[in-house]
């Protein structure tokens, strides 16, 4: 059922107004978590099973990251908006925004109707023709994946590799020595 | 009206990263503006009472081709959300490097840059 | 003395116990996972996450000394690397002349198709996923270490 669908939208739409309004940050992090649950819950909705694997240990992996190693007893928080003006013109701004987006999305089929199947000549109607027989994988989003599209995952290996890299040599304690003194890195 | 509510779900976040002050509540606005792409992504793909794009032996070939979904949009997503993994852990990262030399998290004060 | 009892490090036994007998099934569902990526669904991805969940499972419930026992950081560094090097080397093969064909073409499946839904069907596919799951895994377990399991100095207790 659709229904099924914009329920579970709202309900991530309302978990995410608790996650940034709230004054407490504990309830906040524990409110993204619920925006991801959605998330996935949503994706099982969807017939996307390879899809909905990725996001539980992701969604456990992030909760246990934004609650260690940033939430602290005795934090001094500054919970509070940015000046009245500033307020108003993002609102009116923002407001202007989802007005010409929905325009675009008119342009889209309806929900339920793939775009694959208004376009005869998409790449889809290919992949799912001739998978099984080009391929040889008959997981088709892995066929995808690996084989039509192999070059898209060699940039997410490329951006998670960079990104690792950023993260760890943010957070490494000493820099690199002078070539004259032993190398020793300090996690 | 489902990409309707999609799209205010991106709204949702993108006035979190604009008028908040606590840096951890920017990060938490980046991570539900993410999620809220990649559910768009994954709805453009939907088939009304499709089945998943695995075939199986039991399977005729031309009635798998009529109901199945769309394959291509589910693998886009697959990437990105190990990306916004990784962004999240950049972001925390810099987050707590800018606690370690401020001692707060409200970007009016970092935005000082005291000395 | 008071002083001289060893606290014990992480939580308490029962919990302990049972994640020491649930972390190997984890482990084996993950590299499952990975292995018949193109037949269930999974594939690289979900199987690499899982693999690091055994790992973090370890981390959360017995402290950091006995998950980098069993793998220490500068190992996972270094596997990470090269799970990155093997997806690269697999593509760069299909350039080469002998083989036929561009960057990224499946020069198994099209040198020997066997039959489908078997295991061996996929040509490159399953070495791309075993070196996607390695990549993954093991930079998740890397990242979570090093921003939970360091302790961050305040500003005025320098």
């Amino acid at each position: 059922m659709l229904e099924l669908m914009g329920l579970l939208l709202l309900f991530m739409i309302i978990a995410a107004i608790v996650a940034i309004e709230t004054r407490d940050l504990l309830a906040a992090v524990i409110s993204v978590t619920a925006v991801g649950f959605g998330v996935i819950i949503a994706f099982f909705y969807m017939r996307a099973p390879d899809v909905a694997i990725v996001p539980i240990v992701v969604e456990v992996l992030v909760l246990v990251i934004l609650i260690r190693a940033t939430l602290r007893v005795g934090l001094k928080t500054y919970i509070g908006n940015r000046d009245f003006f500033g307020l108003m013109v993002t609102m009116a701004m923002l407001f202007v925004i989802f007005l010409a987006a929905i325009r675009v999305f008119d342009q889209l089929p309806a929900f339920g109707v793939p775009v694959m199947t208004t376009m005869p000549d998409a790449p889809s109607n290919v992949y799912i023709a001739d998978g099984l027989k080009q391929t040889g994988a008959a997981n088709l989003v892995t066929a995808v994946l690996l084989d039509y599209r192999a070059y898209d995952t060699l940039g997410e290996a490329t951006v998670l590799f960079a990104s690792i890299m950023g993260a760890i040599a943010i957070i490494r304690k000493k820099a690199r020595k002078k070539p004259s003194e032993p190398e020793v890195p300090e996690w | 009206m489902h990409y309707a509510l999609c799209l205010m779900l991106f709204m949702v976040g993108l006035y979190g990263v604009l008028v908040k002050r606590n840096l951890i509540k920017i990060i938490i606005s980046l991570i539900i503006m993410e999620s809220a792409v990649n559910v768009f992504i994954v709805m453009v793909g939907y088939r009304k009472d499709g089945i998943a794009p695995i075939m199986n032996k039991a399977m005729e070939a031309d009635a798998f081709v009529r109901s199945t979904v769309d394959p291509l949009p589910q693998a886009l997503v697959l990437t990105a959300i190990v990306i916004g993994l990784g962004v999240t852990a950049m972001t925390v990262a810099i987050a707590m490097r800018l606690y370690e030399r401020y001692g707060t998290y409200d970007i009016k004060e970092i935005r000082k840059l005291k000395g | 003395m008071v002083d001289d009892v060893v606290r014990p490090k992480g939580m308490s036994p029962i919990v302990k116990t049972v994640s020491m007998w649930v972390k190997g099934f984890i482990l084996v569902f993950g590299i499952y996972i990975v292995l018949y990526g193109h037949l269930t669904p999974g594939g690289g991805f979900g199987g690499g996450v899982i693999i690091a969940m055994a790992f973090v499972l370890m981390t959360l419930c017995c402290g950091k000394h006995e998950a980098l026992k069993r793998m220490p950081l500068g190992v996972a560094g270094e596997m990470d690397s090269v799970g990155a090097l093997m997806f690269l080397v697999i593509a760069l093969l299909g350039l080469s002349a002998g083989l036929g064909g561009t960057f990224f073409t499946n020069y198994i499946a099209k040198a020997d198709p066997g039959t489908p839904f078997k295991l061996l069907s996929g040509g490159t596919i399953l070495l791309s996923n075993i070196a996607i799951a390695l990549k993954v895994a093991t930079s998740l377990f890397l990242v979570f270490t090093l921003l939970v399991m360091l302790r961050v100095m305040y500003k005025d207790e320098r």
